[in-house]
């Protein structure tokens, strides 16, 4: 449990550090009263509106992203599965960029996020349709890398076809994945369905140590494999559908993240799951303080930072562990 | 007791039989032998019993529910899945997630049993994935061993071991049969079945060709039909010695 209370102090104390530094510099007393609206109506605008919003999406996102690779990773036993493996980030990302093409996101706010939901779970029911209702991971994992590619390929065409430039640069933009400039309803939007999601993966915690033992072994320990990947593909569909619904596409974290963890907590898949949460909400966090510390004027984005240290972390730990895979 | 009972169970690929109208019963105090060639169809009949197939026919196991054949059934496969590496304690504890999720002083016993049985006592600490084929394997068997079941099926699980961890495991088969239990294992080695189980049943192309006592099952006349060997069984104090001799 050691690793669970040191994860939750890091994951809380930049949750304080995303809240206390931003563009306006607001003392650290100042700051906690406005958030709670006393003192300037500027400061608690900025931090109810602007500060609030951004830390608890990048938290929840996080959160959702970590779990969901380590879930992912639990079920097909492969420390390289990713939670988009499944088709659900590209699909959201097409019923994103739809929106953006279409002009909707721009009549009715939610409506960007609102698509991209819609989008995931129609990627999560075709992923489930072609690989049957007995299927094995192997044809699950198939299935989600022809959606995918479907999906992003749909995306390129809506950028080809793009009459519109300045529709294009924000579709690029939006697709980059970023948690500034998000509002509480956003929040709203995004928490029941990814807390609802990432409380659906925490009941695979039994069913994912004893995959461990291959699927007969798992089964004769009375796991159900069809329930597992029932629940894995919705909990995972709702918490990563509504993350990229609402920050864009964020890669690495769910890769990355359960790789680092796994031998803090003895490798076991379900303890995995809890400490992946915390340690992608702490990832995002800080990477999300990093893109305002690095370059605070040129808005840098989330994904872009993530993927930038992201890939040679992966590198790094890839060589690290080179040995024990042989 | 019957702790297994199939009846005309039938599994087919596309229309061929691969298990062809198989009834056994397999009750307490039993240590049965599943042998046969290559193909005969071993594997398939004991997945198909713990309801991991679709088959036609009854088997008492796959009739129950997922919770409750875990309480009644361990299995161990042939592939030695461990996907991670975990110390080799977490891996036996594993066997007792039929039993709930809260930690008994039962499920530690159980782990604990399994451990000094298999004589791991050294390496609990380890990744199990460190270890070798052999050690993994006993592992593994300490797994089921520890799910505490009045049945124990395994599917091949001398394979890969030194013959000294073969028959230890053997040894440790019979010990849980004559304390009341009752066990299901494939065999290659036909010496080792001989001396070891209580029961022999032997599979040929899917059919039961013979099922009683080893030095019943295991003839000169069976052996040349179904295994096309010519060998011959000599008859020890110590049970039948059996010498293959040549290819049929």
């Amino acid at each position: 449990m050691k690793p669970l209370l040191a994860l939750s102090a890091l994951t809380a104390a930049l949750f304080l550090a995303s809240l206390l530094i931003g563009y306006s510099p607001i003392p650290l007393g100042t700051a906690l009263a406005a958030l709670f609206g006393a003192g300037d109506p500027l400061n608690a605008m900025v931090m109810q509106d602007i500060r609030l919003p951004r830390a608890l999406l990048a938290a929840l996102v996080g959160a959702a992203l970590g779990m969901s690779g380590a879930a992912m990773q639990g079920f097909l036993r492969n420390p390289l599965a990713e939670p988009g493996l499944i088709g659900v980030s590209a699909s959201a990302a097409l019923g994103a960029v739809l929106a953006l093409q279409t002009g909707l996101a721009a009549a009715y706010a939610l409506a960007l996020p609102l698509t991209a939901l819609a989008f995931a779970f129609g990627a999560v029911l075709l992923v489930v349709l072609l690989a049957g209702p007995r299927g094995a991971s192997l044809t699950l994992i198939l299935a989600g890398i022809a959606i995918s590619a479907l999906a992003g390929a749909l995306t390129s065409l809506t950028l080809n076809l793009s009459p519109n430039p300045y529709a294009a640069s924000e579709i690029i933009f939006w697709m980059m994945g970023s948690v500034a400039d998000r509002s509480m309803s956003h929040v709203w939007l995004a928490a029941p369905l990814i807390l609802g999601g990432l409380g659906l993966l925490l009941t695979l915690r039994g069913g994912l140590d004893a995959l461990t033992l291959g699927e007969d072994a798992a089964h004769s320990l009375g796991v159900s494999l069809g329930s597992i990947r029932t629940r894995l593909l919705i909990g995972s569909a709702a918490a990563i559908g509504a993350a990229t619904a609402v920050t864009g596409a964020v890669g690495f974290v769910g890769l990355v993240v359960p790789h680092i963890l796994r031998p803090l907590v003895g490798h076991m898949p379900s303890r995995l799951l809890p400490a992946s949460a915390l340690g992608g909400a702490a990832m995002l966090l800080a990477a999300d303080i990093a893109t305002r510390l690095i370059l605070p004027e040129r808005d840098l984005k989330l994904g872009v930072l993530m993927a930038i240290v992201g890939a040679p972390l992966f590198l790094h730990l890839i060589y690290k562990t080179r040995r024990e895979i042989g | 007791m019957s702790l297994l009972s199939l009846t005309s169970l039938t599994v087919r690929r596309g229309a061929c039989p691969v298990v062809d109208d198989v009834s056994l019963t397999i009750g307490t105090g039993e240590c049965v032998g599943l042998i046969g060639p290559n193909g005969a169809g071993k594997t398939t009949l004991m997945r198909a019993a713990l309801g991991l197939l679709p088959h036609e026919g009854q088997s008492s196991l796959a009739a129950l529910s997922a919770a409750e054949r875990a309480r009644a059934a361990a299995w161990m496969p042939q592939s030695r899945e461990i996907a991670w590496p975990i110390a080799v304690e977490d891996i036996i504890r594993l066997g007792r997630m039929p039993h709930g999720t809260r930690l008994t002083p039962r499920d530690t016993q159980a782990v604990e049993a399994a451990i000094s049985r298999m004589e791991l006592d050294s390496f609990r600490a380890r990744p199990a994935t460190e270890l070798s084929g052999g050690e993994q394997a006993r592992v593994l068997i300490a797994r089921a061993l520890a799910q505490d079941t009045p049945l124990l099926m395994a599917d091949e699980p001398t394979a890969g071991l030194d013959p000294a961890a073969q028959l230890g495991t053997l040894d440790v088969m019979r010990q849980i049969a004559d304390e009341g239990r009752g066990v299901l294992l494939s065999l290659h080695d036909l010496s080792l079945a001989a001396r070891s189980c209580t029961r022999l049943i032997l599979l040929d192309k899917g059919r039961l060709r013979a099922d009683g006592p080893p030095q019943e099952v295991l003839t000169e006349e069976t052996l040349a039909e179904v295994f096309h060997l010519r060998a011959r069984i000599h008859a020890t104090p110590d049970g039948p010695l059996l010498q293959p001799l040549e290819r049929l």
